[in-house]
């Protein structure tokens, strides 16, 4: 079963590349459009740096580890959950209807459906970021370093893939997407690139416990820099950390069933 | 002249349809903003050394940043691009009106409805609740309003320009993917140009993009008075002349060498 869905998942991805590559120029075209955005916003950070030196005691390839950790879940999950996305449109026009015809789950139909290739441009910036942060310290790449900085972007991935999905759940109830939900995403990616440390305490409790952000880079980051936590978390807790993200995947799948339940077609 | 003043209120009057998704886009960046006030604020807090601009200046920047971003986010009138693409674009030529300066009055109409949408609750919600300060000066307030406006004429020159660059399909969607995270880093949305490196501000005077939402900012703030105000203004003024010229002239070439397939 799990092979056999594994094969299927191959094959609607060939084909969502397929067709993205039909316009080779174009996807080229975008992809550099995406690394030049996310590009020149970090530039303009360390330009920030160069003039004030630190930020609450973090230096600049500290904080390129949290932006670069937060960018890599963020481009990965944009890219491979693509289909929850634009999935208002699927409601709208009545298309989820097929979707509940085929002898898969729709989570997994809709995921299948598409494999956005673009957002490689912010990938490989958020990429060369955390290589030249992790450069700038001693040893850095230990095997333990490798695994937990690996947990802490598919913690990640899981955590925004989680947020995806409860925006598209929403449109159950709503037929419109609801955009209030970026400011969970997009502003969670803007806020997490910094530790949350430099925030207020209500805003900092926010991406701790309710979209727990601060899971999957500044907990695993303490024991990567082996730094003590002013909150107060042990190296086991930090270790354990990123599956934060997973429960939080888990809980929002729970909530798309719920969804698919209720669901009553627009008819159009 | 009638006509062109028909397009510009009528497509203004039609995107303002659109009250709903402004709203949700206020919320949005009044988050956004949120964040950003806290970050500089970290910045400010760690460093005692003179900066050029002073955290309650660095937070009034961008509260106006988020009510103006619309003045600094390039995107091409997407019907234009269609039109070119399907061939339509023939029609358009028949008509006895100037094509750019249709072209124009859609990308300042396109622009001026959205931007006034969200401007106006962000203006009131930082401004009561989240530090905006109030302009210098009455005087200051005046020139800001007049400023914006020459900043949104610069911003409308500059769609056109990027919108007659679609006669070349492929290059002109290349240089439209590539301008405008440039132009956007370039205007001082992301990073207050005054916060930027000491060797890039001569380069930063010189070049149009300051003309977007810097300029408007600074004289809000009172940095920028009397002459220095006026010769910021003629910069702007400058700048959408020299676009507005090159649009027209690379519009020339690309009806040129346009081919409409029939059928």
């Amino acid at each position: 079963m799990i092979f056999n869905s594994l094969r299927l998942y191959q094959s609607y991805v060939a084909v969502s590349m397929r067709s993205q590559m039909q316009y080779r120029a174009s996807f080229v075209m975008r992809a550099i459009g995406h690394f030049l955005v996310t590009g020149t916003e970090f530039l303009g950070f360390v330009a920030l740096f160069k003039r004030f030196g630190q930020i609450q005691g973090w230096t600049l390839p500290q904080m390129g580890l949290f932006y670069s950790i937060i960018s890599l879940s963020f481009a990965t999950t944009e890219a491979v959950m693509r289909g929850f996305d634009t999935f208002p449109n699927m409601i709208k026009s009545g298309d989820f209807d097929r979707y509940l015809l085929r002898p898969r789950s729709t989570a997994f139909q809709i995921l299948a459906q598409d494999l956005q290739l673009m957002r490689i441009g912010r990938f490989s910036q958020a990429l060369i970021v955390l290589f030249w942060s992790a450069a700038q310290f001693n040893s850095f790449w230990t095997p333990a370093n490798m695994i937990l900085v690996f947990m802490a972007i598919a913690g990640g991935v899981c955590l925004f893939g989680g947020l995806f999905v409860l925006q598209a759940t929403l449109c159950f109830w709503t037929t419109e997407s609801l955009e209030i939900v970026n400011c969970a995403t997009y502003g969670g990616v803007e806020t997490a690139q910094f530790p949350v440390t430099i925030y207020r305490p209500w805003f900092r409790a926010i991406f701790t416990f309710v979209i727990p952000l601060a899971t999957v880079n500044y907990f695993p980051l303490h024991a990567v820099l082996n730094l003590k936590d002013a909150l107060g978390s042990t190296p086991l807790l930090q270790w354990l950390s990123p599956l934060a993200g997973v429960v939080f995947l888990i809980v929002c799948l729970q909530c798309w069933r719920i969804g698919v339940r209720r669901y009553s077609s627009t008819g159009s | 002249m009638k006509a062109y003043r028909a397009i510009l209120v009528s497509r203004f009057l039609s995107l303002l349809q659109y009250r709903a998704a402004a709203l949700a886009g206020v919320g949005t960046q009044l988050f956004f903003g949120l964040v950003r006030v806290m970050i500089y604020d970290g910045f400010y807090r760690s460093s005692t050394s003179p900066q050029p601009m002073t955290v309650d200046q660095v937070v009034t920047y961008i509260w106006l940043g988020q009510a103006m971003l619309l003045l600094a986010m390039f995107d091409v009138d997407k019907d234009v691009a269609a039109m070119i693409r399907s061939g339509n674009v023939a029609y358009e030529m028949t008509r006895p009106l100037d094509l750019y300066t249709v072209w124009f009055t859609r990308a300042l109409s396109g622009r001026a409805a959205p931007l006034l949408m969200r401007s106006i609750p962000i203006f009131v919600v930082s401004g009561l609740f989240l530090g905006l300060r109030a302009p210098a000066s009455l005087s200051a307030g005046l020139l800001f309003v007049i400023s914006s406006f020459a900043g949104l004429l610069l911003a409308a020159s500059l769609v056109a320009l990027m919108t007659v660059c679609l006669f070349w399909t492929l290059s002109g969607e290349g240089i439209n993917r590539l301008a405008a995270p440039a132009i956007f880093f370039l205007s001082g949305i992301v990073i207050p140009l005054p916060l930027f490196p000491d060797w890039m501000q001569s380069l930063l005077a010189v070049l149009p993009f300051r003309g977007l939402i810097n300029t408007p900012f600074r004289i809000y703030m009172g940095v920028l008075t009397g002459a220095a105000a006026g010769g910021a203004l003629m910069h702007q003024i400058a700048w959408v002349i020299v676009f507005i010229l090159l649009g027209r002239m690379i519009l020339i070439r690309g009806v040129k060498r346009l081919v409409v397939q029939g059928g």
